[in-house]
């Protein structure tokens, strides 16, 4: 279907302008998301680290963390738009991967037009 | 609006879990009704928004960054049970993937982005646009302020999340052991960052989105012909 296939290319755009959405931020001074800090930038907000924050905080360690490279992140803005490109790129393929299952399992079969339900 | 771990107790997280699962196999039974397989294409491309739109991190300067979540949107195209499904499908990924938002606070995450954001903006999105036709500005307008006022329902109840913790577990010196902002500071913060600047990115995303479609592609946007008040969702 043409829509569609407009759709998709608009997807693929998206994923490409993605590093607006870390260099904007960076260039602007903002921070982190509020209420999304470390463990470390909440001791300077608050004055300490709660206990149990730290504790749990620790409990998953994501593939590609804050998407970006696993291990030592790139250090330079150009490595981290890249990275930033291939985590949009790898995510959005799992989603659609995920959600085409999900659909097709959910979804009806067009035997008829008619909306009844079952 | 990713609650990380850590943030929230227990009694929380359980809690939203337990009130997230049921609305989870709600919307599956809803889906199986009523999703046809030619639409499973754009559910999915619904879910990929939601995912892509979520990392264009908009900064307030010198401030917090926030984002939209594209939830409405996809209610407004498949109904708000297919945006439940597609949005929870983006926020796993986000989760196990890449660490945006944590794995005990995956349910209430889905609580306040997968099912309050698009029900409500949903809801006010069909108040707006009512029985007129597909190419009417109501339909954009609609989706553009529900997307706004979802987003903001949304962003208020992480903050009630959030401002809980304090006096749901604390130590003996008064430390927070999970969040440390009470409700009377998550809750001016969040409306007000989200009033003032996030709703926005979400109104005009939404907005300009449906109206695109409105143009190029209204067979994608559901026509209302049914009589008020026969199947809201």
């Amino acid at each position: 279907m043409k829509t569609n296939r407009k759709l998709w290319i608009g997807l693929a755009i998206l994923a490409v302008l993605t590093p607006l959405g870390l260099l904007l931020p960076t260039w602007l001074g903002a921070g982190s998301a509020w209420g999304e800090w470390g463990a470390e930038e909440i001791g300077k907000l608050v004055g300490y680290v709660p206990q149990q924050l730290e504790r749990l905080g620790g409990l998953w360690h994501a593939p590609l963390p804050d998407y970006s490279r696993p291990g030592e992140p790139p250090a330079g803005l150009l490595g981290q738009s890249l990275w930033y490109i291939v985590c949009a790129v790898v995510g959005m393929a799992v989603v659609v991967g995920l959600s085409l299952l999900l659909g097709r399992l959910l979804a009806r079969h067009e035997q008829s037009t008619t909306d009844m339900d079952e | 609006m990713h609650i990380p771990d850590g943030y929230l107790g227990p009694a929380t997280y359980v809690t939203s879990y337990a009130v997230v699962a049921p609305l989870w196999a709600v919307a599956s039974r809803r889906l199986s009704q009523s999703l046809k397989s030619r639409q499973v294409p754009l559910l999915a491309m619904g879910a990929a928004f939601s995912f892509v739109i979520m990392m264009f991190n908009v900064p307030i300067p010198g401030g917090t960054t926030g984002h939209a979540v594209g939830a409405v949107l996809v209610a407004v195209l498949l109904g708000p049970w297919a945006a439940c499904v597609a949005v929870t499908t983006a926020l796993v990924v986000q989760a196990l993937m890449f660490g945006d938002g944590g794995i005990t606070a995956l349910g209430a995450n889905c609580l306040t982005m997968a099912v309050i954001m698009p029900f409500v903006g949903f809801g006010v999105y069909r108040l707006i646009a009512g029985h007129s036709p597909v190419g009417s500005r109501r339909h954009w307008l609609g989706a553009a302020v529900g997307g706004y006022v979802g987003l903001n329902v949304a962003a208020l109840a992480t903050a009630v999340l959030f401002g809980l913790q304090p006096l749901l577990a604390h130590d003996a010196a008064g430390h927070a052991l999970y969040a440390p902002y009470p409700l009377q500071v998550a809750l001016p913060v969040m409306a007000v960052e989200h009033l003032v600047v996030f709703g926005w990115v979400e109104a005009i995303v939404t907005g300009l989105v449906v109206a695109y479609l409105q143009r190029h592609a209204s067979e994608l946007i559901p026509a209302r012909t049914t009589a008020p008040g026969e199947d809201v969702a």
